[in-house]
């Protein structure tokens, strides 16, 4: 390295995107680093996904066919751990990258050298996490909640890797979260208030908020197996005055305000949707923003409602199974505020508005499994069945996942300068609605009747509709091949796209052509009246 | 609210090499270590984790300091607006909000060990049956019986807080003040005062880690009291320590820029990287304080 | 396929809301159960399920209604409201209201699950990987009753080269037994991970934490034989780790527990004696196909490195007290249990000659169960 380490000129502005690989590995561009992190969370989502379809696999049907007990327990751990690290949270991350710098007028992310580092770890944490496969014992096989002893004194040695990787990821979440609060807090356009802002930018203010809160307690968590497994200290073991339920304690308060992590950039896509579609400003702008920071609040309270039958003194119980019944409230206020934004709008139905109204559907049946959750005598009947599996991919797939594939679909004319097929986005759409709830229905069922979830083989009687779940999942994934057809053949032409592009939109990032230059809003917009999604 | 002519340039490095290379230094010394660990537990002999380590930190240290330099560079040459500095100040502060989370989650399972698991084990509340697997064990803090004491051997003794705890309460405390001053010093434009004040503090931050370093030598062949004796050592030592590695990351910056002042860095207005380590000294003090009541004072 | 066809005929049904699926409603329900705490969980669970529905059907009947009515190709024009105060506090408080009306009865329930009471049986829980202890506590010790359960389907069922029987991974080598409406107390623990200790008709699920005792109760109102499952993750058998428990009446229970105690003292007698070598070979191959299979496979090659091979290397040819000492007191934190807690002297002793002597591994050393009795009691 010599002393001059970068290439520094005085008139950066005017550069459009240097040529080739080094575009991307050196870029400080937000736009660029938007890109990376949404290529790379699709990939994570077709590896995550080919793991789920080896799930379904195996539990087609009764018996085991394909896998050992042992490498099935790897492919669930690593599924859930891929989806929700690699997947879902760098999806949003690119989404903040690419619109909130447009959405608030700002030239770029505050800090651009530092966004370039939050994306570059994380292939290299993927990496190191994807790697043991090959190691001897086999990748983690804990699940994806990682329970002690069993993550730690029972555990294969690729553990140690596990636990360096998540700090990775944690490294990298801080780093981008820092930058979008940052960005947020510092570089919106002069005369832009922070109830201008579109809602998307609101949750993922408080999304970045609960990330630097709860990403350093999952480090702590983990260091603490860590020292577990390596230094003879005695957190999670009994024997020495430890208990393996401080583990779940401290990993829930992660672990749930993460849920809302992946959720709340969510209904910040769709209600830049919703309006747009419906041609009708936004329902209840003011108690939208309430209703995020009171999720985001009530998500710090909450935990234990995961750890129902670990032996909870009765008002602990009640006290937690209180605090989350009150999250439906909120949820609620945001829910019936989508309806009537939709309610006497002009609605037209193109595919970001089809994956929009799903989600809202889709969501608020997961939110309604999730309730019944809540109510802790219940719970101990549903609590690790896949009653609890059909109530998080509701919320997760049809719910984020959904969410953020409308987000592609509104915003992709904008980044690419053309229209997208839109038959076969519609199509896109229905095979994903069909294959999402062919998959994910069936699982209420069986984990009513009392099938257990992480466990490779099955009783007879849930023989029928495992083997729906499983073709269900099948069709929803293959259909993602034609998403990845459909942005390919997007990016490389079509119809052209307006500035506006769609009739109802409006907010900053439309007043700009499309494709967005490389650089907008170098100096800020004056002009706020669009601001207000 | 600031018009548009009041509006300056934000500076947007067009790219950098940096990044990469800090991805890459960060990869190698959590690989290297990872291997580092598993060889150690498996009793294997082989020296590759240390090596990928030590190179990873090579790599990683090498960028850190090139990174800086450019920034201060940067700097130098008046890229950075007023914006820019606000944007490092919020960084800075949301980094340290961060840290303050990362040390909850140590302070919560201190908490909860001591408050609830130490009776459950020994028979009391709700989880009270525990107490048949454990007969032999008496609930107490600090827990120096552990329930199976073959397993881990528990400390004869802990360490009394009115002793050199408490000297390093003082030595920190005070260290809080003489940043202060040099703080003063710095806005007076008086550099004399900025790099005396700035130079006891650093001496105080190191007589700290001596102390501490001391302590837990005496905690290990004298107290019995390890890592892996049990829980009042694992949060003991894990608390510390984590606070130790802080102060020692702490001292580092202040000696950065101690040279930095040296080198006639830094005035009034133009001071960001002397006041990011000065609130990162502050946190570390009251991280002590936590410590010290509730490690020490309330652990013995 | 059979199954394809009676999920075309289900699917089918379905759609049209035949009775034939709504016949079939039940198994695809939590069940009702055969306490009194299992059927007011049930309830609350329907009364849950109602009220979600009910709402469901007025936000989607409302959406729907907007979908078809204000679409832009049938000429709706917007309106631009965009707040409503009323409005907005009306559907805050609602919820707040319907919440309430399910907290009730939600908190009136854990209460009853909670209610602490004597107990008629006390019933010690052990999870193991991957099967249950069951100890029936008793102030005399003589008189405690304990014993091993797991699964007993066969691996060819497992792995498809027999016929699936009827209760197919729900079978255990020895249930629990239960007398019928007497207060049964559970005391849950565990040997190694976590597990649950789950009976769905009980409405019981109870974590199994190793270093902690959690109490949960249970009062059974019908005989009959019940089948839950382990519901934590627990490891590579955690599927495989079924409970059934027979509840039947209190004679029939009592006759049980006698035949238990005459079977210890048993027990106690064959350990006197002296073994062959075949009679320890034999009892030692069933001792291992039932214990250890799981982990050091048929084979006794293991799937290291989790698991190791027991074949030709480490203690199985090497010191045999050290491979006693394995067995009685397995490899702290690891995998490795204390099986001198699980099987009595003469299963101990059966099953170190056994791996002693099979797969090539020629030692020729034979132990003795009386030896091991000795060992053990003098711990
Ligand atoms: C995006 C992710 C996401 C979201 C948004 C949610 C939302 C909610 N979740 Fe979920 N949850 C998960 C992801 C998520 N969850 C995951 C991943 C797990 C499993 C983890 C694991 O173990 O692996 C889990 C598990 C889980 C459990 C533990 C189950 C168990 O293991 O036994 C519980 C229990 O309380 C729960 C509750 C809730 C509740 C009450 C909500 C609420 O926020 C829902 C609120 C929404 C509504 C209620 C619908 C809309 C509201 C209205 C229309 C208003 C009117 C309604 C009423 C008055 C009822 N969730
Ligand atoms: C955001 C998170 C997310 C997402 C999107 C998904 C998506 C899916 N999940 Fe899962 N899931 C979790 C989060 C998620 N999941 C979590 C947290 C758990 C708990 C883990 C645990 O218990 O520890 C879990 C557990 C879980 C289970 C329970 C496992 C068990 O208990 O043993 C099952 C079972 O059906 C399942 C299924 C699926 C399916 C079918 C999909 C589908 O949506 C997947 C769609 C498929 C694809 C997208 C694949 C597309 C790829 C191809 C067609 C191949 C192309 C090939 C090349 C290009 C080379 N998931
Ligand atoms: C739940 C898994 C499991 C079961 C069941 C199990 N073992 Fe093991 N066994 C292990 C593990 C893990 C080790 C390695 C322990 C270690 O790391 O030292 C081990 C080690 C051993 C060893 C010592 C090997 C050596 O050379 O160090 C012997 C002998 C042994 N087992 C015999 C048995 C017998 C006999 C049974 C049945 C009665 C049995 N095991 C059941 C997991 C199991
Ligand atoms: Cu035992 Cu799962
Ligand atoms: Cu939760």
């Amino acid at each position: 390295m010599s002393a001059v380490i970068e290439e520094h000129h005085h008139d950066d502005h005017h550069h459009g995107p240097d040529k080739g690989i080094m575009r991307w590995v050196l870029t400080t561009n937000h736009k660029d680093i938007g890109t990376l992190y949404l290529w790379f969370s699709f990939a994570m989502f077709l590896f995550g996904g080919v793991l789920a379809l080896g799930i379904r696999a195996e539990l087609f049907q009764p018996g085991m066919q394909i896998v050992h007990p042992e490498f099935f327990n790897q492919l669930t751990t690593m599924h859930g751990l891929i989806m929700v690290f690699g997947a879902v949270m760098p999806a949003f991350v690119g989404l903040a990258n690419w619109l909130i710098p447009m959405m608030i007028g700002a030239p770029d992310m505050a800090l651009p050298r530092m966004n370039n580092y939050s994306f570059w770890i994380l292939p290299f944490a993927f990496g190191m996490l994807a790697s043991t496969f090959f190691m001897d014992g086999g990748a983690p096989n804990f699940g994806w909640t990682f329970y002690a002893p069993l993550s730690t004194d029972y555990a294969p040695p690729s553990v140690t890797f596990f636990i360096l990787a998540v700090h990775m990821m944690g490294i990298s979440s801080i780093m981008g979260s820092i930058n979008v609060i940052v960005t947020i807090l510092n570089m919106r356009a002069p005369g832009m208030t922070l109830m201008q802002m579109p809602l998307f930018v609101w949750t993922w203010l408080i999304t970045a908020y609960l990330l630097i809160a709860v990403m350093p307690v999952l480090a702590g968590v983990v260091t603490m197996m860590l020292m577990d497994i390596h230094f003879g200290t005695s957190f999670f073991n009994a024997a020495g005055g430890g208990d393996p339920v401080l583990f779940q304690h401290v990993f829930w308060f992660f672990g749930h305000p993460e849920v809302y992590i992946m959720i709340l950039p969510a209904f910040g896509v769709v209600s830049a949707i919703i309006p747009t579609f419906a041609r009708k400003r936004l329902f209840g702008y003011d108690s939208m923003v309430y209703a995020s920071a009171s999720i985001a609040f009530l998500s710090f309270i909450v935990w234990a409602h995961h750890m129902f039958t670990v032996g909870i003194p009765i008002a602990g119980e009640l006290y937690f199974m209180y605090a989350t019944m009150l999250i439906a409230v909120p949820t609620g206020v945001k829910v019936f505020n989508w309806v009537a934004t939709m309610w006497q709008g002009s609605m037209t139905f193109e595919t970001p508005m089809l994956f929009a109204i799903a989600f809202v559907i889709l969501f608020t049946i997961g939110g309604f499994s999730g309730l019944m959750l809540a109510i802790t005598p219940v719970d101990f009947q549903y609590h690790d069945t896949y009653f609890v599996v059909a109530h998080f991919h509701y919320v997760l797939v049809p719910g984020s996942v959904f969410s953020i594939m409308a987000a592609v679909y509104y915003w992709l004319p904008k980044w690419t300068g053309n229209m997208y097929d839109e038959t076969l986005g519609k199509t896109h759409f229905w095979l994903s609605f069909i294959g999402v709830n062919v998959t994910f229905f069936p699982q209420h069922f069986i984990g009513l009747a009392g099938m257990p979830r992480r466990i490779p083989d099955y009783a007879l009687q849930f023989a029928d509709w495992n083997m729906v779940s499983s073709c269900g999942a099948f069709l929803f994934g293959f259909s993602q091949l034609l998403f990845l057809f459909i942005v390919i053949k997007c990016i490389r032409g079509g119809e052209k796209a307006t500035d506006q592009v769609w009739e109802g939109a409006h907010g900053l990032e439309w007043t700009v052509p499309s494709p967005a230059p490389y650089h907008t809003f170098s100096t800020p917009p004056t002009d706020l009246k669009e601001a207000h999604g | 609210m600031s018009t548009q002519d009041a509006y300056e340039e934000y500076y947007v490095p067009h790219n950098s090499k940096l990044p990469i290379f800090a991805s890459l230094g960060i990869f190698l010394t959590l690989y290297g270590m990872g291997n580092m660990f598993n060889e150690m537990t498996a009793g294997v002999d082989s020296s590759f984790g240390e090596i990928v380590f030590l190179l990873g930190g090579l790599v990683m240290g090498t960028t850190l300091f090139f990174w800086f330099a450019q920034v201060i560079k940067e700097n130098h040459e008046k890229l950075y607006s007023d914006q820019m500095n606000r944007s490092f100040v919020w960084g800075m502060s949301w980094f340290i909000f961060s840290e303050v989370m990362f040390f909850a989650a140590f302070f919560g399972a201190l908490f909860y060990i001591r408050v609830f698991v130490v009776d459950w084990i020994g028979g009391v509340g709700d989880r009270g049956p525990s107490d048949m697997l454990w007969p032999e064990y008496e609930p107490h803090w600090p827990m120096l019986n552990t329930p199976d004491p073959e397993l881990f051997p528990g400390a004869k003794e802990v360490i009394s807080p009115w002793g050199l705890p408490l000297v390093n309460t003082i030595l920190l405390v005070t260290s809080s003040f003489t940043i202060t001053v040099a703080h003063h010093g710095l806005n007076e434009g008086n550099r004399k005062k900025l790099i005396t004040w700035l130079g006891a503090t650093i001496a105080l931050g190191i007589v700290f880690l001596f102390v501490q370093g001391y302590e837990y030598y005496h905690a290990y062949s004298d107290l019995g009291l390890t890592l892996a004796s049990g829980i009042f050592g694992t949060t003991f030592f894990m608390l510390t320590g984590f606070h130790g590695a802080h102060v020692t990351l702490g001292t580092f910056m202040l000696i950065i820029m101690f040279f930095r002042a040296l080198k006639g860095h830094f005035s009034k207005e133009d001071c960001f990287g002397f006041e990011a380590s000065a609130w990162y000294w502050h946190f570390v003090d009251v991280v002590w304080l936590g410590l010290f009541v509730f490690v020490y004072v309330l652990g013995s | 396929m059979n199954r394809v066809k009676r999920m075309w005929q289900l699917g089918l049904s379905l759609l049209l809301f035949s009775n034939v699926a709504l016949a079939d409603w039940s198994a695809l329900n939590l069940r009702q159960g055969v306490t009194e705490i299992s059927r007011e969980v049930y309830d609350l669970h329907m009364l849950i399920f109602y009220i979600c529905c009910g709402i469901g059907v007025v936000v989607f009947g409302v959406m729907i209604i907007s979908m078809l009515m204000h679409r832009k190709s049938i000429g709706a024009k917007p309106a631009d409201f965009h707040e409503n105060t009323n409005l907005e506090i009306a559907w805050t408080v609602i919820p707040i209201v319907i919440l309430l009306g399910m907290a009730v009865p939600a908190t009136s329930t854990l209460r009853d699950m909670y209610e602490k009471g004597d107990a008629d049986v006390d019933i010690e829980v052990r999870g193991y990987q991957w099967k249950w202890q069951y100890t029936y506590l008793d102030d005399d010790p003589a008189k405690e009753i304990q014993f091993m359960s797991a699964l007993l389907t066969p691996q060819e069922e497992i792995y498809n080269e027999a016929a699936k029987g009827e209760h197919y991974l729900l079978d255990v080598d020895n249930p629990l037994v239960i007398p019928i409406n007497k207060r049964i107390r559970f005391l849950v623990t565990a040997e190694d991970v976590i597990h649950a200790f789950w009976v769905p008709d009980f409405a019981v699920k109870k974590d199994a934490i190793p270093g902690f005792v959690h109490e949960t109760w249970a009062v059974v109102e019908e005989p009959g034989v019940y089948r839950g499952q382990c519901a934590e993750l627990c490891g590579k058998d955690h599927g495989f780790m079924p409970i059934v428990v027979h509840a039947v009446e209190q004679d029939e229970y009592d006759a049980w527990v006698a035949e238990k105690q005459a079977e210890a003292a048993a027990v106690f007698e064959t350990v006197g004696k002296t073994w062959t070598q075949d009679e320890l070979m034999s009892k030692g191959e069933e001792v291992y196909s039932r214990n250890c299979v799981a982990c050091h496979q048929v084979n006794g090659q293991g799937i290291p490195p989790a698991f190791p091979s027991l074949v030709g290397q480490g203690v199985t040819v090497g010191d045999i007290q050290e491979n006693i000492d394995v067995l009685l007191y397995g490899r702290a934190g690891t995998a490795m249990q204390a099986f001198g807690q699980q099987l009595n002297a003469a299963e101990i002793a059966s099953v170190v000659t056994y791996v002693r002597n099979n797969w090539g591994n020629d030692t020729g050393d034979t132990v003795q169960p009386k030896d091991i009795h000795t060992q053990m009691a003098s711990q």
